[in-house]
């Protein structure tokens, strides 16, 4: 056998042996690496400066940030095929409920989470339904209505959830989310029904044709979107006047590229987060660790330097600063601040789970006709 | 051939059999050699036999399986739907027996966390009965205790209802038609009899009939389009044809989403041609017309993304016809649209079935683009099935549907291939 002499070969083979090493390597490294699944976009950009890199400063673990579109099927599929590879997902309160009551999730130690600062247990830091047998809170969210100011009159600016539904006064075309959930509450606090009473009415068939009564009015002059990204885009192009949107995303379009939209607080329904372990997940024990870090009083108080969701532990609150790269005072623009929060409703997901179903199929039904 | 000088080893029997030259009957040694050839061939196609069953094959299986498969009542609560089978009348209120063991497989279940599963089944029949076990399980696991009938109906009234039973007894079989019954807006009623769905929840036999039509005008656009644009490609000189017919396959290489977003670009509100449209003064500032996140959006995206695929095989069977067949049509004393119709036209049937058939069957099964697209109005049933798939969780319905949509699917290639002859398609 003759050695390469060439100098290339050799240089060739050298570098071949060196990715091979790394690749090798970079392997086993990344099978120990934290699977952490988020929504995407600014929310993860939030997680990423506020709870990824300073955990990973601290432990020294790797960890990979994963994006998903909020559909918790793959969680399912990954549970029943025995083939978990998200060790932490972040959801929608209603979803953490569905998937622990279905024993899809771990369910978590929760007197292990560290006391607030001044010493207060964590369950009485945390606000009222954000902590549960299987996951973890970590931001309050809300759907509102957003509008764009320069398609009204200066004395003509919408303020109400009752301006949505009004297209004689308020005139453009509508943008609703192609789901029930919100829409049916956004209808009945539209039509007069206090927040607090919205799932009591909503409860009887009488409530349920109510909403859909509403919905009608404005049903030929509604866009339906299917993604977060997508109604701050229709404001923008001018496709609507004024459009459901998670606040954080109008906060964005406001903040970060002067759009001239502005958020309608009237009637904003508003949502838990939770970090929850999918059943079986490959690093369930580190994947604690991380929750109880991120959920800590200080990273959720970060975060919301990236983003209007509000933290959803009290001593966060006032540790809230401005905004990470614009110079903004982000605590007036969290959808718990005591201004916005007037006429607010939490969506009620024991209501929800019994309810999906029936008001989906009513409300698909009622879309494609 | 030239002769063996040498004899051969040992002489044959003289029996009349064809021999080869070692002795072995010529039948025998052509048998091996076929049986070898056979061998090769089944391991040369073993692959990818291989590969379509593991991809192809065992998802629609599963998925047929799917659509019937109903484990759950079985496996959470299988004394309880024993003893309902076996001893209740079907009217009244079950009796404590009934009961207890109800409350003893609940109360195991909630402790495994799974007992849940029992609610979400029972909700596909009935919106509430999720929280009804829940909330039942939750309490009798906490401070429940005998009798258990006064217990339960403490908890909630709708235990002393026959029709909850009746319905948990209609959702306990281990295969179940109830899926494919939801997936035509069917469903048993708490006695076991098949009635509609109400009407306002009734949806999927609508949007069977949507998908056929759109996929059906689609088909007959691409055609009315597809056709001249082929004639052109197959008689144009050379050079015009092959950059015409770089034209037609441009689009086809490019990504799906791409072509999608583009008529989204052109055709919205505040579009391309709207604004065109305003600035010529066709239309008002204010009468912008809707084109897109409609019926009409789904159709014309969905035209241009499947015409190549009318297009290219119209083309390739034109090529074949011979320019000979025009002319001797014509010096036979026929107007040139005679002998168009008479003798072009039939020609490129083979051509026309499989681009219809093709556009048509990939229609039936579209999804991305009525979903970008195609608003409240321009979604088809693949839309619904992602639904029930993603967000909803309810596989089973997702399946049925699945099921259904394949089966309609056969059917018409089956009426196609009665109708025209699927030995006349011709793809190229």
């Amino acid at each position: 056998m003759t050695h390469p002499t060439n100098p290339r070969v050799r240089l060739t083979l050298a570098a071949a042996c060196a990715l091979a090493v790394a690749g090798t390597a970079g392997g086993a490294l990344a099978a120990e690496a934290l699977n952490v699944v988020s929504w995407g976009g600014a929310y993860t950009k939030s997680q990423v400066e506020a709870y990824h890199k300073p955990w990973i400063e601290e432990t020294g673990n790797e960890l990979n940030s994963i994006d998903y579109d909020g559909n918790v099927a793959p969680v399912k599929a990954q549970v029943e095929s025995g083939n978990v590879a998200w060790d932490v997902v972040d959801v929608e309160l209603s979803d953490a409920v569905r998937l622990c009551d279905e024993g899809l999730l771990e369910v978590l130690p929760l007197d292990e989470l560290p006391p607030a600062p001044d010493g207060t247990p964590a369950e009485d830091d945390f606000i009222q339904g954000s902590l549960m047998d299987c996951g973890v809170g970590n931001i309050v969210w809300s759907t509102t209505v957003a509008y764009d100011k320069s398609q009204f009159a200066d004395d003509a600016q919408p303020s109400t959830i009752a301006a949505f539904f009004d297209t004689e006064t308020y005139p453009g075309k509508r943008g609703l989310a192609k789901t029930a959930k919100a829409n049916l509450e956004f209808a009945l606090m539209a039509d007069g029904v206090p927040a607090a009473e919205v799932y009591e009415v909503l409860s009887t068939p009488e409530g349920v044709d109510r909403a859909f009564a509403m919905l009608d009015k404005i049903k030929d002059d509604v866009v339906w979107w299917d993604a977060g990204a997508q109604p701050p885009q229709m404001l923008a192009d001018g496709e609507v006047s004024m459009t459901s949107a998670y606040n954080g995303r109008i906060f964005n379009a406001v903040a970060m590229e002067d759009k001239p939209f502005e958020i309608i607080w009237d009637g904003q329904v508003f949502y838990i987060d939770m970090f929850v372990i999918p059943k079986g997940a490959p690093n369930a024990e580190m994947a604690w660790d991380f929750i109880k870090f991120a959920t800590g009083t200080q990273p959720l108080a970060d975060q919301a330097a990236w983003i209007s969701y509000g933290p959803v532990r009290q001593s966060s609150v006032p540790l809230i600063g401005t905004h990470a790269e614009a110079d903004i005072e982000m605590g007036p623009h969290m959808p718990t601040a005591p201004d916005n929060f007037k006429n607010a409703v939490q969506v009620d997901h024991y209501w929800w789970a019994d309810h999906a179903d029936e008001m989906n199929e009513r409300f698909n039904a009622w879309l494609v006709q | 051939m030239a002769t063996t000088p040498a004899a051969p080893p040992a002489a044959p029997p003289d029996d009349g059999v064809l021999r080869t030259n070692d002795g072995v009957p010529l039948k025998t040694t052509l048998a091996r050699v076929n049986r070898r050839q056979k061998l090769v061939a089944v391991a040369l196609v073993l692959p990818l036999l291989g590969f379509i069953l593991v991809t192809f094959l065992a998802p629609i299986g599963m998925m047929l399986f799917r659509a019937v498969d109903n484990p759950v009542l079985q496996e959470q609560i299988p004394r309880t739907v024993a003893l309902l089978d076996a001893e209740w009348d079907g009217a009244s209120v079950p009796d404590e027996a009934v009961f207890a063991t109800l409350a003893e497989e609940m109360i195991q279940q909630y402790e495994v966390r799974e007992i849940a599963k029992v609610g979400t089944r029972l909700n596909y029949e009935q919106g509430g009965l999720r929280s009804l076990i829940t909330k039942t399980a939750r309490t009798i696991a906490r401070r429940g205790e005998p009798p258990w009938r006064e217990t339960f109906i403490a908890i909630d009234e709708r235990w002393a209802d026959p029709q909850t039973w009746g319905i948990i007894q209609q959702a306990a079989p281990r295969y179940t038609l109830s899926f494919f019954l939801a997936a035509l807006d069917l469903r048993y009623d708490w006695q076991g009899d098949i009635v509609e769905q109400p009407e306002r929840e009734q949806i999927y036999v609508f949007m069977f009939g949507r998908t056929l039509w759109i996929s059906g005008l689609v088909t007959g656009l691409c055609l009315l389009l597809g056709f001249p644009v082929a004639y052109l490609l197959a008689t144009l000189p050379m050079r015009q044809s092959n950059i015409l017919m770089i034209l037609v396959l441009l689009p086809f290489w490019t990504s799906l989403l791409v072509r999608t977003t583009s008529w989204i670009v052109l055709l919205q509100t505040e579009g391309v041609i709207n604004d065109v449209l305003v600035w010529v003064g066709l239309v008002s500032d204010e009468g912008r017309i809707q084109m897109i996140y409609n019926q009409l959006g789904t159709i014309i995206a969905m035209t241009h993304i499947l015409l190549p695929f009318m297009v290219l095989p119209i083309y390739s069977v034109m090529r074949t016809i011979s320019p000979s067949h025009m002319r001797a049509a014509r010096s036979l004393g026929a107007t040139p649209a005679r002998a168009f119709r008479e003798v072009y036209v039939p020609q490129t049937m083979p051509g026309v079935g499989a681009g219809s058939i093709l556009v048509f069957i990939l229609s039936v099964g579209y999804y991305i683009t009525p979903a970008l697209v195609g608003g409240r109005t321009g979604q088809l049933i693949s839309n619904f099935i992602a639904y029930h798939m993603q967000k909803s969780l309810n596989w089973g319905l997702a399946a049925a549907l699945g099921t259904l949509l394949l089966v309609g699917v056969l059917l018409l290639y089956w009426l196609y291939n009665r109708l025209i002859g699927v030995e006349k398609m011709k793809f190229g």
